[in-house]
């Protein structure tokens, strides 16, 4: 009698669903930069010991090792530090390609964060471009990044290199 | 001492810190709950994070349900200037064990180990399912509790234990802790009353499992010059091994535990007199299985601290079962302790160290 199981093949592939739910907090520092994005504001932390301020803050200076205990009220403008341009399309796009993803060193934060430069043509993005950011509407905040629409240029002059080369 | 898995330099337990063990830190992050930890870790021995010159971690990216999570925490460390730095998805014991092997080749004198994690975030019966082999027993679900209470009912099966002795062990350690303030299960209870707990899963009760806990802990270890001027009292590593069972629940006899046994005969637990013991034996049945193992007899006091049923941090349960054990000696209460760890389902992997005073 021919063996069955070895008649249909080698099994070569074998699915095995996971599924995990978690009940995540975020913590004292990220609670308050989330807060802070539910009410259209940039908010960091600076360090006691380098002075430098995070955005996000996870509640500790990565360099020193201490708590980031002072609240920094940061601008709504800031630097394009590095930029790249996505041409190239992936599941899940929920933006019309072209578009520039650039690092935003926002104005009194000493680490950028990553965010979308719109209402300009994508070869007209460069390093130094000042930025501000365009919230949603206010009934729509929430304390999540989907808060900040984009960021576009906010019409001042390029800035001075030598103000973010420490930021690349 | 140069035999496989005894010391051949000596390495310290130089210091040791924990953080409150509770059923949910809601408040905190992982950072914000490791940093008062290291803090107080660096703090008993006047030193700073510019001391040590290895840091290694434990600590699992499931707990939290994020990737490379054990690098984000790192900001509670602080690693600026630069320096070498590792990490182990296990709990923090075995980060222990890397550091140890580092200082044994001699060129560090001083490192820093530590583990967190916030069991709380998920369903940690379901997340510990898969760490089972992942293409014949995890695609069943099969939890942890249920799969402890396999290994109970096996246990009670052999007539080597039975459920009155689970609750024993459990009503010991929730007496005992009642005199650690870092503990989460602390009452004095009869094992009689315990025994009117309902099953979890037969013949496990409530009182059988051991808590969900959120947690962190921390150890520096120092060998050299460091170890002498870091603690009036040294506590030397004096034997360590660690050892592994085969994936597969079927084919071990689960009312004993071989690696545990090999890795307390490599350590050289028996080549002394033990005065305690600091067992990580997260199910109540558990501790007699292991406490065998280790060829402990009734004379060894088993978990002064109250032991992983009186708190179980995932991911430092085990680190801190040495640091106890440790803290003791440190204080004079023992002069040679024994700290075991484990890992896996049903005490798959085991760790043993043997720790001696000055």
């Amino acid at each position: 009698m021919a063996d069955e199981t070895t008649d249909l093949g080698p099994v070569t592939t074998l699915a095995t669903p996971i599924r995990l739910d978690f009940d995540f907090t975020p913590g004292v520092a990220q609670s308050k930069f989330l807060r802070g994005l539910e009410q259209g504001k940039f908010m960091g932390q600076r360090c006691p010991t380098c002075d430098k301020v995070y955005v996000p803050s996870r509640g500790s200076c990565p360099t020193d090792g201490v708590p980031t205990t002072e609240d920094v009220l940061l601008g709504n403008s800031g630097t394009v530090t590095t930029y790249c341009v996505v041409n190239v399309p992936f599941a899940g796009q929920s933006i019309e390609i072209p578009y520039i993803c650039a690092q935003v060193l926002l104005d009194g934060a000493n680490l950028s964060f990553m965010g979308l430069i719109q209402e300009i043509p994508t070869d007209q993005i460069r390093m130094g471009m000042r930025v501000e950011a365009v919230w949603v509407d206010e009934s729509d905040l929430t304390p999540s990044l989907a808060s900040v629409r984009y960021f576009r240029p906010n019409g001042e002059p390029d800035a001075d290199y030598e103000t973010y080369k420490e930021y690349l | 001492m140069s035999a496989a898995g005894r010391t051949v330099r000596p390495v310290s337990i130089a210091s040791f810190a924990q953080s409150q063990n509770v059923r949910r830190d809601d408040e905190r992050n992982e950072v914000e709950g490791l940093m008062p930890v290291i803090a107080e870790v660096f703090g008993n021995i006047g030193i700073t994070k510019d001391d040590v010159e290895f840091i290694c971690s434990g600590s699992t990216d499931y707990l939290i349900g994020g990737p490379f999570s054990f690098v984000m925490a790192l900001d509670a460390v602080g690693v600026w200037p630069p320096r070498s730095e590792s990490h182990v998805e296990m709990d923090g014991a075995w980060a222990l064990y890397e550091a140890w092997v580092l200082l044994q080749e001699g060129e560090i004198d001083a490192a820093l180990v530590y583990s967190f994690g916030r069991s709380s975030l998920g369903d940690l019966n379901e997340i510990l399912t898969l760490q089972m082999d992942p293409y014949y027993e995890a695609p069943l679900w099969p939890d942890i509790v249920s799969l402890s209470a396999l290994q109970a009912r096996a246990l009670i099966d052999s007539g080597k234990a039975t459920e009155a002795d689970f609750a024993a062990v459990a009503s010991r350690s929730r007496r005992d802790a009642m005199a650690n303030p870092k503990a989460q299960v602390r009452r004095d209870v009869a094992p009689e009353v315990l025994l009117e707990d309902d099953y979890v899963v037969a013949p496990l009760r409530r009182h059988a499992l051991p808590p969900i806990t959120d947690g962190a802990a921390a150890v520096v270890l120092a060998a050299g010059d460091k170890a002498l001027q870091w603690s009036e009292r040294p506590v030397w590593i004096t034997g360590f091994d660690h050892r592994i069972e085969t994936h597969s629940l079927g084919a071990r006899d689960l009312t004993t535990s071989p690696s545990t046994a090999k890795a307390a005969e490599v350590a050289g637990v028996a080549s002394g007199k033990v005065d305690l013991a600091e067992i990580h034996a997260p199910f109540a049945h558990q501790e007699q299985i292991l406490k065998e193992a280790l060829g402990l007899d009734d004379s060894v006091v088993i978990n002064p601290s109250g032991g992983p049923l009186a708190a179980n941090p995932m991911m430092s349960a085990g680190l801190i079962r040495i640091g106890e054990a440790a803290e003791r000696i440190r204080s004079g209460q023992a002069d040679r302790a024994v700290a075991h760890a484990t890992s896996g389902p049903c005490l798959q992997q085991n760790l043993v160290c043997v720790l001696e005073g000055e």
